[in-house]
Parts: C-alpha cells; sequence; structure tokens
C-alpha cells in the first residue's frame, strides 16, 4: 500500500517534466535498468578509448594528433562522470567494472570492430559520434537527474567529435586518389555497423509501455536510427562519398531514406561476443585492471600511513 | 656558429623531447592503472603534443627554408632528432613512467621557467604557457613519487629498479656545447649549470621522502645533442611517422 503510494508520487513527478534525483523513492526495476543502460555507456566510453587510442601514435600530422588525443581524453572524461552517476545509484565503479571484465555487463557493439586506417578515426567521428549523438540527446531529456544532465554536457563535446570526424573524412575525399578510396573504404566498413548500434529494430525490442512512461527510453531505436541516416546521407554525398546500401533511396512522401535490409544476424553475433575485437578489447581492459592492481594498492597503503602520521 | 643556427639546434632540442615523451605518454591511451590516472597522462602528452606544434613551427620559421613543424616532426630521421635519451625510453611500467617523467619535470619546471626571460621574446613567451602546464605535471608526479616509492614493498622496488635504470639519463640533461654557448651569450638560453644546481636541490629530497636511493654508480649516458640515441628510438619514428611518409605530400 505504502510503495503504491509512492509509485503514484513518482510517476506523478516524472510525468509532470520533473527529474529524478538519487535520494528521491524510485522502483527497483528503475533503479535496475538504468544502472544497466548507465553502466554500459561508461564501459562503452572506455572500451571506445582503445580503436581510438590505436591511432593516437601514427596520427598524420602534429594537428590530427592534439585533436585525437583531446577527443579520448574526452571520452576516458566521459566514463569518469558516467561511473560517477552511476554511483549514485548505489554500486560502485570496482564493482561495475568487474561486471565489465566477467562479460556480464555489455558496451556498444561498435568498439568490436577494428580500426585499420587512418580514415577509421574520421569514420568513428563521424558516424560513431554521429549515431551516439542522436541517441544521447533523446536521453538529456530523460527522468533520471544524474544522467540526464551527464547527457547534456556530453553532447556538447560529441558534436565537436563529431564535426572534428566529419572534418577528417572531408580532407581525405578532396585528397590524393589513395586518401579518397581509403575514406570510401572506411565508410563501407563502419556503415552498417553504426546503423545497427542504435539498436535491434523495433519489432524485434518492443519498448516497454513502462520505460517509455518512466522516461528512461524516450525513442524506439528505428525513429532514431531513422533521424541518423537522415541526417548522414546529404553529408555523405557533399564530399562525395558514396553509402555501401544499394537499396538507399529518398521517399519524397515521407521525407526519409528507406534503407536496405540489415544483417541483423551479424549484430546478434557481435553482442553474443563474436565480433571482431571482442576478446582483444575485453582482454585489454582486463589487463590494464591487472597491471594496475599493486599502483592502486600502493597508492591506498601510502594513504594509509598518511592517515595514520596525521593521527 | 651564428645565433640563427644556434636557436634552430636549441629549439630542435626543446621540441623533440617535448614531442617524443608525448608520444611516449600517449602510449599508455586506455591501459592506465585507473580511469583517473589515464585522463592525467592523455593531457599531459597533449601538452607536450602541443609544445612540440609551437616549438617546432617556430624552429621551421627560424630555419627560414619553408619546412613546417609537421615536416620536422614527420620528415627527419633519427639522427637528426634532438630530444633527451630519457624521453625516448620505454614506458615500461607505472614505476619506471612516473620516474622518468618525474626527473625529466623538475628539468623542464626550472629550464622553462628561465626560458621565460630568455631575450627571444617568442621563446620567452612559450616558456610562459608551458610553465604553467609543467608546474601541474611536477605536482602529479610527485605525489606518485611518494605513493609509489613510500606505498608497498613492491611498489617500493619497482620504483628502486626505475630509478636505477634512469638515473644514467640524467647527465646529459645539463651537457652544454658550442649551441648553448653562443644562446648564453646572447641571454637567448640559461647556463645549465645552474638548471643543473636547482634540479639537484630539488630531486634529491623528493627522492629520499620517496624513500627511494640516488644509484651509486657514475656512469651516464650521453649522445642526444649530437643525435646519437638509443636503439629505441627508430622504432618510435617508425611508427609515428609511418602514415605520414607514406603518402608523400598528402594533405590531412
Amino acid at each position: 500500500m505504502e510503495d503504491e503510494k509512492k509509485l503514484a508520487a513518482f510517476e506523478a513527478k516524472i510525468a509532470a517534466g520533473n527529474k529524478i534525483e538519487p535520494k528521491d523513492w524510485m522502483p527497483e526495476a528503475y533503479r535496475k535498468q538504468l544502472i544497466r543502460m548507465m553502466s554500459q555507456h561508461a564501459h562503452s566510453e572506455i572500451v571506445g578509448m582503445l580503436p581510438e587510442g590505436n591511432w593516437i601514435t601514427r596520427a598524420p600530422n602534429l594537428r590530427r594528433k592534439a585533436i585525437l588525443l583531446a577527443k579520448v581524453q574526452d571520452e576516458a572524461g566521459h566514463g569518469l562522470y558516467l561511473y560517477s552517476a552511476t554511483e549514485t545509484l548505489g554500486i560502485d565503479r570496482t564493482e561495475l567494472l568487474e561486471q565489465l571484465h566477467t562479460g556480464k555487463a555489455k558496451y556498444s557493439s561498435i568498439f568490436n570492430y577494428p580500426t585499420l586506417t587512418w580514415a577509421d578515426i574520421g569514420a568513428i567521428g563521424w558516424l560513431v559520434d554521429g549515431a551516439a549523438i542522436m541517441n544521447q540527446t533523446a536521453l538529456a531529456r530523460g527522468s533520471y537527474g544524474p544522467y540526464s544532465r551527464a547527457m547534456v554536457r556530453i553532447c556538447k563535446e560529441e558534436s565537436f567529435h563529431n564535426r572534428q570526424g566529419y572534418e577528417i573524412m572531408m580532407h581525405l575525399a578532396q585528397g590524393t586518389p589513395e586518401q579518397k578510396a581509403m575514406a570510401q573504404d572506411a565508410l563501407n566498413r563502419w556503415w552498417w555497423p553504426s546503423i545497427m548500434m542504435l539498436g535491434p529494430s523495433d519489432d524485434q525490442s518492443p519498448n516497454s509501455e513502462q520505460l517509455m512512461r518512466w522516461k528512461v527510453k524516450m525513442e524506439s531505436n528505428d525513429a532514431i536510427r531513422q533521424r541518423f541516416i537522415d541526417r548522414t546521407v546529404p553529408q555523405a554525398d557533399f564530399i562525395g562519398l558514396s553509402i555501401p546500401d544499394k537499396d538507399l533511396k529518398f521517399d519524397e512522401a515521407s521525407g526519409h531514406y528507406e534503407h536496405g535490409p540489415i544483417n541483423w544476424e551479424e549484430f546478434f553475433e557481435v553482442i553474443k561476443g563474436n565480433g571482431p575485437c571482442n576478446a582483444k578489447r575485453l582482454k585489454a581492459r582486463s589487463d590494464a585492471d591487472k597491471k594496475g592492481r599493486w599502483v592502486r594498492d600502493a597508492a591506498m597503503a601510502y594513504a594509509e600511513k598518511k592517515k595514520l602520521k596525521a593521527a | 656558429m651564428t645565433i640563427q643556427e644556434a636557436k634552430f639546434q636549441y629549439l630542435l632540442r626543446l621540441g623533440d623531447s617535448s614531442l617524443i615523451i608525448g608520444h611516449r605518454l600517449s602510449e599508455w591511451c586506455g591501459s592506465g592503472p585507473i580511469l583517473e590516472e589515464d585522463i592525467a597522462l592523455i593531457n599531459i602528452a597533449l601538452d607536450f603534443v602541443g609544445n612540440a606544434t609551437a616549438i617546432l613551427g617556430y624552429a621551421a620559421t627560424v630555419e627560414g627554408n619553408g619546412r613546417t613543424e609537421d615536416d620536422l616532426a614527420f620528415l627527419r630521421s633519427e639522427r637528426e632528432f634532438r630530444n633527451l635519451l630519457i624521453t625516448e625510453q620505454p614506458n615500461g611500467d607505472y614505476a619506471s613512467t612516473i620516474t622518468r617523467q618525474f626527473l625529466y619535470d623538475v628539468y623542464t619546471y626550472y629550464l622553462y621557467e628561465a626560458l621565460k626571460s630568455s631575450k627571444d621574446e617568442t621563446i620567452a613567451a612559450l616558456a610562459e604557457k608551458s610553465h604553467k602546464e609543467i608546474t601541474y605535471h611536477l605536482r602529479h608526479t610527485t605525489e606518485w613519487m611518494y605513493r609509489l616509492g613510500d606505498g608497498t614493498e613492491e611498489s617500493h622496488e619497482r620504483m628502486q629498479n626505475a630509478m636505477n635504470d634512469l638515473w644514467m639519463f640524467t647527465g646529459e640533461l645539463f651537457d652544454m656545447d658550442e649551441v648553448d654557448a653562443t644562446l648564453i651569450k646572447e641571454g637567448i638560453a640559461p647556463d645549465l649549470n645552474t638548471i643543473k644546481e636547482k634540479w639537484e636541490a630539488h630531486v634529491k629530497p623528493v627522492i629520499a621522502e620517496a624513500t627511494l636511493q640516488i644509484p651509486s654508480y657514475n656512469f651516464k649516458q650521453k649522445g642526444s645533442r649530437e643525435g646519437k640515441h638509443s636503439e629505441h628510438l627508430g622504432f618510435l619514428l617508425a611508427e609515428m611517422q609511418s602514415v605520414h611518409r607514406s603518402f608523400p605530400g598528402a594533405k590531412w
């Protein structure tokens, strides 16, 4: 009875457009779903540092190197910010990381693809960050205060990332024939995974009416995907690259692009752990964690010693 | 040696050292011991790359042959690089990285402090900006010197090993030649003997408080002033320059 009253008040608050804050009462299902989503997002940020970090030492000039460093630093910062936001739900970072390392928690499927050439850094900024922004601007309107505020801040930085990625692609597309080929090849490899990273189509992922009502999920996967495609196709045209989808066409009546069939089999294989880099990414993260243990232990031991001395 | 020639060489020493140590720090990306350190290391690497870009850009201007900072960074080979040997030493474990960084940060702290009053206005302005960044770098590495030196038995042992391995590269930080002599006379660069005194007075108490020992050997490696490097630099440059050199003349 008590809980029903609390639930009604909780839902009324959300319906009125107010945010839920860490100390507010919330249903267990709400808390669990947010921990799942937010930690998945945090993990994606730090796993996402790996494919991009792969090119920092080989960036083609000093300006690109500086931009890429700044971008990857942003991602790490987003990770930290999101872990902290997730901790407000009563779980700590160590436990969240353990869930990542044991495979219990997921991260975005996209980071299980390899970065094979410099152009992939452009493609990631343009397509992957572009797709992420579509999702995150929606989440910025979500009901959980710490997450929605994190999204507002993160989206601002992501739009820089998106622009620098597109700028890399533009330079390549206007460059030598080899550079243009490199850009097209990157687009060919990253297009479909970017489309897929926005999640299964709506018929395979029925949106829980409850999660929508609770403003945990704001829009359906297909709606977000459509927005991403509508925005990105003209950008590809503008720099003279072609989207690797022979069925892609503009539908005058609806004002939207229609895309060809998505290979969902590939998507679910990657999610299951069978993408090109799943094992490599997870190993990199858990190796870093293991290799860093003595450092963290030393820092703790030193802090203890200092405390004792001060006492 | 003309002032212009001396200045060009001197700027290469400064710029190359920043570029190479920035490269080493960036190799940590995604594998730091804790997320906060990943952020710190990338941030510091970014400072160094920014500093290298500005200094090599000025070196190119001083040289006046139409080369750019990118030409200097990506189209010179091992023997033409003038970075200090300590900057190219591999990252090793976190103890090595921190120790290398600490010994170098104290050096640049006093060197750039002195360069702030260089008679060359561009150098003075670049030093002014960098010195603020270096102050943060040094605070960061000093804290880690204490934590790791005086942390656990394992961390202490790793730090002492790192100190034993890296101390031999600190001698050449203060080597001077005709380049220095020419610029000291003009008030453009400081006498490194004065930097050496400040450096020693700074590192010794920190090392002691970190419960570490300065190695007893007197042997010191040298050679970077003449572009004689350790074997590590060739691999570093092969990696750093690979894309740039694969597409001659391309714009990025």
